[in-house]
């Protein structure tokens, strides 16, 4: 029972990622191995196809679904306009002829003679897949994409919403117990990354999409604000294609809860810098967490170490309390018994003590900590 | 000496299997996080890191480096055989298509349910959806395969053909792997074969099967079922990171994990010809099996769940279902916060009573709207044409009525963590009796430790094996609920009732509305109950009709409920907390 506890968030100020950028289908590379890259920069691009448009001739000129070779005015594979014609009748009587018309600009990608329709295609729509950080292509996926490697600062967050964007780190608050109101946001911030401290308010999100910020980072929101702000509640976390306007990241969770004192001096400290963040959240089948990337300004990155797997839980391990009573709590583990415990649900479970600043003590089920890795 | 795993989406747990005297009997479990994902992407390290527990609980070597020894070579090394099943990855998602939505369609979606799929979503030409919204919704969905269905053998092939031109024009792309063909089951009008192919031959990894609809009145789902099987070893898992060593390791086919439960329900089913439902609620689904007069359904209600999905049920359910089963006061907006801390955090475990109290009542119900789901596509056929007679003429029943009778329900097996692991047994039976409200007579049980699947896949290979665990190892009974249909005011007389006890003790009182009463009644005991209940309430055989029963004991006992049926919770807050309070002292609920 090693594993028994739950990996934690990276906070650092030092280590390498590397993003893998695909493609949703096959298209083009368009950098190569050692490249660098900006954030804003294509590394690859795809052609989706256009959307698909039946039209049932057979019906429209009543006629039997074999007989509609005989009627089209275009062939298979030929271009059309919206509103050219199709097919048309011609009958004696220039009164009753009938005219099919495209519906869409594009091309006949097929017809049927079994059920009388022809597919419409329309033109391709160019797909531009971004670095998303500024660094170095370390590999390239032939067709699909690359992945694109920095020395830079990692903050994960627990959930977010919204997609990846960048912009500029600002500070707004003084501690991090400290409210982001919409007093705190000025107009200046606008396409910024704003960091705020344990709690973000309706009001500051109405304000925050006025002024055009870019991102924001906080310790806590309460759910029924997340629900106003997306109009719905949110039933299962899987996230990071919401438009709210900007991208949201908690560090924390739910409810009113100071960002821990190390994020938040790590993002304080590295205000003014430009960082790459994701929203994108999923918690089952293959965990994503939000990000922000604070690149490196020298690409020093050989001299940061690579992010390495943990093994376990180790005395004296910082740690977060994620679960009720004692939720957000950080502290240090003072003591990991091996046997299993009864808790007040009369559960037995493994257990372990956490040591608070203050010196005061309590014993948590090992579940409801996480480490606070990166340390 | 056999050895199985199931590889969950988080953990994968193995048990040992031994053979003592003439018995099997489980003997050691272990478990370990599931390593689909990165940085491992082998799921067979996760299987090696289970089973490794097992070593070292048992002191029996099982592994020679990333090796199972089989068969045994001595006492004290190796298994006869390894065995798995998996819903690891998110599971087979499907997407079936159909012509008519509520005939065809819904055989389609339960050919996919019945094999263990998880069906993202139907298609069927009347779906209302125009063609070109269905040709975008096929394009952004990325399943793991399609079912395609449609006209009985002999009819109309116009509707079948265009479907299947739809699914062309999307070129539909697998969840995993960019480089392979989709796998498409062709189970549909066996006219429009010719055509489908020179449609979709191309363009998927193409299969075709018998009609699951041959005529109007009959399904034919077995043979699509068994086609989706073959497909799921042969494409889908080949697919999944470490799946082909892990098909090499295991001495009979890998199950998709709900497919071996569905085994072992029914199996239970027939062997004491019962009616039963059984459920299994898990952190992301919860799976629902029926077999009533030895019809098999299952469901999966994809999103109701205990971790991952739990914020759904709050959404699904609504804030007022989930408190009504509080039995304290609490604001919304905590309540709403720790709900979704839970779901950002699916591994946490209530650490305070209250916390306990509050996932037993999200699970009641997601219990509860998985059951309903589970009626609305557990029916008849429909569009069936019935024959009347004159005394149906006063009865205007539709074709497609639910086979879920709770009346004619022998039996409810409850499986998953939040059943499986509730501290006190008498709080999973609670749970099952709140959210699904049996009527009359009703057994309740539960898996012990979770090992349901690694029985199923076991069956298929050693009947016996899989028998003696299940009776001896994994099914623990619970007891039996005895619910009169009926309301009435707090403390009037619902039925007066007789019990014998099996050591000759006897006990003669009155159930009043608003009671909840339990008596022990040890396992394997077996109490005769008679119940004469008041003139509106009815046991089973009619309003006022006395009724006499053999009931069977378990580890919690005789459970009698006279909190009324459909069950009767006071309206306003402060009643509603007395009620609750005393129903759980009454029981002893919690501590």
């Amino acid at each position: 029972m090693a594993h028994s506890y739950t990996p934690g968030l990276t906070v650092t100020e030092r280590t390498i990622v590397r993003r893998r950028r695909v493609l949703p289908l096959p298209g083009k590379l368009l950098v190569a191995q050692g490249d660098r890259v900006r954030s804003d920069q294509a590394v690859a691009r795809a052609e989706l196809p256009g959307k698909v448009y039946p039209v049932n001739l057979a019906n429209q000129l009543s006629i039997a679904p074999d007989e509609i070779k005989d009627y089209l005015v275009k062939k298979e594979g030929d271009l059309v306009q919206k509103d050219e014609i199709l097919a048309e009748n011609k009958p004696l009587i220039k009164w009753f002829k009938t005219e099919i018309r495209s519906p869409v600009t594009g091309t006949i990608e097929s017809l049927s003679t079994v059920t009388g329709q022809v597919l419409l295609r329309e033109p391709p729509r160019i797909l531009d897949l971004l670095a998303y950080v500024d660094g170095t292509v370390v590999e390239t996926i032939p067709q699909q994409g690359a992945v694109v490697e920095t020395g830079c600062s990692l903050v994960q967050g627990i959930f977010g919403i919204g997609g990846e964007t960048r912009g500029e780190i600002a500070a707004a608050v003084q501690s991090p117990d400290e409210p982001l109101t919409a007093a705190h946001l000025k107009p200046d911030m606008k396409g910024k990354i704003v960091v705020g401290g344990s709690f973000l308010p309706a009001e500051t999100m109405t304000r925050a999409k006025e002024l055009g910020v870019a991102g924001l980072v906080v310790g806590g929101i309460h759910d029924k604000d997340l629900r106003a702000l997306l109009g719905y509640d949110l039933g299962v976390a899987i996230t990071g294609t919401e438009q709210v306007g900007f991208t949201l990241i908690l560090t924390e969770g739910f409810g009113t809860i100071p960002m821990a004192a190390k994020t938040f001096k790590l993002l304080s400290a590295h205000a003014g810098r430009k960082a790459s963040i994701s929203g994108a959240t999923q918690i089952r089948a293959g965990v994503i967490r939000p990000e922000i990337i604070i690149p490196q300004a020298t690409s020093s990155a050989n001299s940061a170490v690579m992010q390495s797997q943990r093994e376990g839980i180790r005395l004296g391990d910082p740690v977060r309390i994620i679960r009720d009573p004692l939720f957000g709590r950080i502290g240090e583990v003072s003591a990991l018994p091996p046997d299993l415990q009864k808790i007040p649900t009369e559960s037995e479970v493994r257990v372990l003590e956490v040591t608070f600043a203050d010196g005061s003590r309590a014993v948590i089920p090992r579940t409801n900590i996480e480490v606070i890795e990166g340390a | 000496m056999i050895v199985a795993t199931d590889c969950g989406s988080t953990t994968t747990k193995a048990i040992l299997i031994e053979k003592i005297g003439d018995e099997y009997r489980q003997t050691h479990r272990g478990e370990a996080p599931t390593t689909v994902e990165a940085p491992f992407e082998d799921v067979t390290r996760g299987v090696l890191n289970a089973i490794a527990e097992i070593e070292e609980l048992s002191g029996r070597r099982i592994l020679d480096g990333d090796r199972i020894i089989t068969p045994c070579r001595d006492a004290k090394t190796g298994v006869d055989i390894y065995i798995s099943t998996s819903s690891a990855g998110g599971g087979l998602q499907m997407m079936v298509t159909g012509v008519v939505q509520n005939m065809t369609g819904e055989s389609a979606q339960r050919a996919a349910l019945g094999a263990g799929a998880i069906v993202i979503d139907v298609l069927a030409s009347n779906d209302g959806r125009l063609p070109h919204e269905k040709i975008e919704r096929i394009r952004a969905m990325r399943p793991d395969m399609i079912l395609m269905s449609g006209g009985t053998d002999g009819g109309a092939v116009t509707h079948v053909v265009e479907m299947a031109e739809y699914v062309s024009a999307a070129e539909p792309r697998p969840r995993f792997g960019v480089t392979y063909k989709l796998p498409l089951i062709y189970a549909g009008n066996k006219d429009a074969q010719p055509q489908v192919k020179k449609i979709l031959g191309e363009k998927t990894a193409l299969e075709m099967t018998e009609n699951i609809r041959p005529v109007l009145e009959r399904e034919n789902l077995a043979p699509a079922r068994n086609k989706i099987h073959d497909l799921f070893l042969e494409h889908v898992m080949q697919q999944a990171p470490g799946y082909k060593k892990l098909i090499e390791m295991a001495g009979a086919p890998i199950m998709p994990t709900p497919a071996a439960v569905g085994v072992i329900m029914e199996t239970i089913a027939k062997r004491e010809s019962l009616n039963l439902i059984g459920v299994d609620i898990g952190g992301a689904t919860t799976d629902v099996f029926s077999v009533f007069g030895g019809v098999f359904n299952r469901t999966v209600s994809a999103n109701l769940g205990m971790s991952y999905s739990i914020s759904n049920v709050l959404a699904e359910a609504g804030l007022a279902n989930i408190m009504r089963w509080v039995p304290f006061t609490i604001d919304e907006q905590t309540l709403r916060n720790r709900i979704k801390n839970k779901m950002i955090r699916p591994t946490t475990i209530p650490q305070t009573l209250d916390e306990l109290q509050i996932e037993h009542a999200i699970s009641r119900e997601a219990l509860r709207l998985a059951l309903i789901h589970h009626k609305s596509l557990a029916t008849g056929l429909k569009g069936v044409q019935q024959e009347r007679t004159i005394s149906d003429v006063f009865e205007q029943q539709t074709s497609g009525k639910t086979l879920i009778d709770m009346l004619k329900l022998d039996l409810i097996v409850g499986s998953g963590g939040i059943l499986s692991h509730a501290p006190r047994r008498i709080q999973s039976m609670l749970m099952m009796v709140d959210a699904y409200e049996p009527l009359g007579f009703t057994m309740l049980s539960v898996d012990s430790i979770f090992m349901m699947p690694h029985l199923g896949v076991l069956s298929t290979i050693n009947e016996k094996a899989a028998t003696d665990v299940f009776v001896r190892d994994c099914m623990i009974y619970l007891g039996t609920c005895v619910a009169p249909i009926g309301q009435g005011q707090n403390g009037e007389l619902c039925a007066d009732y007789d019990i014998a006890f099996p050591d000759g003790r006897t006990v003669k009182d009155r159930l009043q509305f608003g009671d909840l009463r339990l008596y022990p009644l040890e396992p394997g005991g077996k109490a005769k109950v008679t119940m004469q209940p008041a003139k509106q309430v009815n046991l089973g055989a009619g309003a006022g009709v006395p009724v006499t029963r053999e009931v069977q004991g378990g580890v919690v006992g005789l459970m009698l409920d006279g909190r009324g049926r459909p069950l009767q919770l006071p309206a306003d807050q402060q009643s509603r907390v007395a009620a609750l309070t005393k129903w759980h002292d009454a029981v002893d609920l919690y501590p």
